[in-house]
């Protein structure tokens, strides 16, 4: 049995997935489900148990799943990572746009909502109208990244066997 | 109202992008 190919595009496969459902399914969580349950609850003077216990545990579990995504996803292209970022084979296009879209939103989490979320969460100082544009931009970034979600998810799997060879099949 | 402000918006935000990436992807790869 070949151990290195079994870790290679089993464990870390198996890992980039497993972290991947973790930060796209809080992001949806938090798109679909949080948004609208924290404008009902500030409605009922209710909110801290969404802001204090709730979505800190949540941003962590978050935020550092993205992370581990994107290495073990950049682990699993290895040697063409770059070929693959830089569209250098037509085979890798499809995957090298994925990689482009998650790399945007790992981006955005760990440069626009973590660090504007701190703020809205009190976790560092900011006056009212530091936290009123924090609010705006956590927001849109969150936003953007469940749109991108949609065509990376598409692209990712898409890229592999059968489903890459029916999809995007190369004129030889 | 942008379309992120709604989840609508943002759903068919990402479909269409998916859309233009697809057609895109096809042709500059020749498929």
């Amino acid at each position: 049995m070949d151990w290195g190919a079994f870790v290679h595009y089993g464990l870390v496969r198996w890992l980039h997935i497993g972290a991947g459902v973790m930060w796209i399914g809080l992001l949806y969580y938090f798109n679909f489900v949080q948004v609208a349950a924290l404008k009902a609850a500030q409605a009922d003077n209710n909110a801290a148990g969404i802001t204090k216990h709730v979505a800190p545990r949540a941003l962590l579990f978050f935020r550092w799943a993205a992370l581990v995504t994107w290495l073990a996803g950049a682990t699993i292209l290895g040697n063409h990572l770059f070929e693959a970022l830089f569209f250098q084979q037509k085979a890798l296009v499809p995957i090298g746009v994925g990689a482009w879209l998650g790399t945007i939103m790992l981006f955005n989490v760990w440069a626009l909502i973590w660090p504007n979320q701190k703020k809205i969460l009190g976790l560092v100082q900011a006056s009212d109208e530091e936290k009123g544009k924090a609010r705006r931009t956590a927001f849109l970034a969150s936003r953007l990244n469940v749109a991108l979600s949609i065509p990376m998810l598409f692209f990712m799997v898409a890229s592999g066997g059968i489903f890459r060879t029916a999809l995007f099949p190369i004129a030889s | 109202m942008k379309p992120l402000d709604s989840l609508w918006g943002t759903v068919i935000t990402g479909l269409v992008l998916t859309l233009i990436l697809y057609v895109i992807v096809r042709a500059a790869i020749g498929a």
